[in-house]
């Protein structure tokens, strides 16, 4: 019955009246209460990251979400240090393939296709899986005429994978180009957080790009910026209201209305 | 050499950057300024000229030769403003019908706060999925360092050449190492397992073809490279729009090294 199943069992809550405390402002919200508000502390609004499928079954209709493009596991074909061991420690540790979900489901009786990564699996970062299924969703909607809703999240391209990562973002890249030529509507919903090589293209992409409330949003790592422009940074600097305020989101949605947002969205563009 | 001493090589003083190329390879060279939108960002030299009888779109980055050229062009870094010039000009080239060749040498697109404020992930995002789709020829050359998703937003091609010594990364070997060890001297390590050289982008088919490097004879060096674009833009205009689009999607839908548990 739990929308947020995965956040409370990643807590290790298991009772109704257990509390967790908000890394924000430290205020206690019960495992109920959190439940309710599909993860958002209920003093301060700060937005919990949630896993894939905490998203979907929060976001989608009852029993509406087709899984596709299952059975995809990454390769570490460079024999890059540790990568294996992350590989294996991840797969353990989320249940999923991979750092992505793909599928088709509906919103209030809307159907299209959606990709969500899950920042969990080595913060999301994107190798050849990751970007071979997105583009595999891209191609599906195309195909199918259908709206693609994606939900992102990554640390950047995986660099375990080398220079095949930074070719995924041109891969998906082509076959969003392709998806949007066919006059099919794209939403990206940015989540905690964004940045590098996902920022850099499909994350950008969208037709409409949302942002869930204090989402980090960037290119650059912080401290990168802070590096390289020897100074203090705003302390909002990169969080989603930032990136509005600057023009390249066109709105921020708090968790508990993006339901109704997404479903309206996609109702207006119906064909 | 190994990958390290390529990475120095690709990224030592009085290697020819990417003006060098233009005044070589190209004739009558025009330079055309700005983004129509912010600024003119320096880091990226564009223009107009004849390869041959053939008019072209270049859009090259420059490095700068000396310290007040770098300064003036960021050492190569560019902004967003950068990215916008090139993509105005990319849009350009497909409305007049003319090809597009690309010069990349960047360490990766700039980090500073108003690089971000003014939107570089949307920049280099916007450049890559344009490019995609772009109806006319286009050939990246890598000259020196080909840096991550800066480099990318100029490569997204259908024919990718590479110097012998250039490298090409997802990240940059220091990145890398500041990651994975904490320790960012550990360049030469990363630059090994990043697999970064001219002979690893071919063998991933990233590149098409390793260019021979012979700066004594530059000019000489040049004129083979002018060849060889002519020969390939002949190939590639040959070809009809739908063709170039499909084709230039498969070159880079084949990449993805994975494991899979059914045929797809």
């Amino acid at each position: 019955m739990s929308f947020i199943k995965d956040f409370l069992q990643n807590k290790g809550l298991t009772g109704e009246e257990q509390k967790v405390t908000c890394k924000k402002c430290g205020h206690e919200d019960t495992a109920y209460e959190l439940h309710k508000s599909c993860g958002v502390c209920t003093e301060c609004g700060a937005h919990y990251r949630l896993t894939a499928r905490d998203r979907i079954s929060m976001l989608t209709d009852k029993h509406s979400f087709h899984e596709l493009f299952t059975g995809l596991t990454s390769k570490d074909f460079l024999h890059f240090p540790m990568y294996q061991n992350k590989l294996d420690k991840a797969r353990e540790s989320t249940n999923e393939d991979d750092a992505v979900v793909c599928g088709i489901a509906s919103i209030g009786g809307n159907s299209f296709a959606t990709f969500v990564m899950e920042p969990k699996f080595i913060m999301a970062s994107m190798g050849s899986v990751v970007g071979e299924k997105i583009t595999r969703l891209f191609e599906y909607a195309t195909e199918h005429n259908l709206p693609v809703i994606g939900f992102t999240a990554s640390g950047g391209a995986r660099m375990q994978e080398g220079i095949i990562s930074l070719m995924q973002m041109a891969k998906v890249s082509g076959a969003v180009k392709n998806h949007s030529n066919a006059g099919l509507l794209y939403i990206a919903v940015l989540t905690d957080p964004t940045t590098g090589g996902v920022t850099a293209s499909f994350a950008m992409q969208g037709d409409i790009i949302l942002a869930e409330p204090g989402a980090l949003v960037g290119f650059a790592g912080r401290r990168v910026v802070e590096q390289t422009t020897k100074s203090q940074l705003p302390d909002n600097f990169q969080s989603a209201e930032f990136v509005m305020e600057h023009g390249f989101i066109d709105a921020i949605i708090p968790r508990g209305e993006l339901r109704d947002t997404l479903a309206e969205l996609l109702h207006i563009h119906k064909r | 050499m190994n990958s390290y001493e390529k990475l120095k090589t690709a990224r030592k003083n009085g290697r020819p950057t990417g003006g060098a190329y233009v005044k070589e390879i190209f004739e009558f060279p025009i330079e055309l300024h700005g983004d129509r939108r912010f600024g003119d960002d320096l880091a990226i030299m564009a223009g107009l000229a004849y390869i041959g009888k053939r008019p072209v779109t270049f859009i090259a980055m420059e490095k700068g030769t000396d310290l007040p050229s770098r300064l003036a062009r960021n050492f190569g870094c560019p902004k967003p403003e950068g990215y916008r010039k090139a993509l105005r000009l990319m849009k350009q080239a497909e409305k007049f019908h003319r090809p597009v060749i690309c010069f990349v040498d960047t360490l990766g697109a700039y980090c500073g706060a108003d690089a971000e404020e003014r939107g570089q992930g949307q920049a280099i995002a916007e450049n890559i999925m344009e490019m995609m789709g772009l109806r006319t020829p286009v050939i990246s050359v890598v000259i020196g360092e080909g840096g991550s998703g800066g480099a990318l937003a100029l490569a997204s091609a259908d024919r990718v050449l590479i110097l012998e010594n250039a490298v090409y990364s997802v990240i940059s070997p220091e990145g890398c190492a500041s990651i994975l060890w904490k320790d960012s001297g550990k360049v030469a390590d990363a630059a090994d397992c990043l697999h970064i050289t001219a002979e690893d982008m071919k063998e991933f088919g990233v590149a098409e073809a390793i260019i021979p490097e012979d700066f004594d004879h530059f000019s000489k060096m040049c004129k083979g490279m002018k060849n060889q674009l002519a020969a390939m833009l002949d190939e590639l205009c040959a070809k009809s729009e739908d063709q170039l689009m499909e084709e230039r999607y498969m070159r880079f839908r084949k990449f993805g090294i994975y494991n899979s548990d059914r045929p797809y």
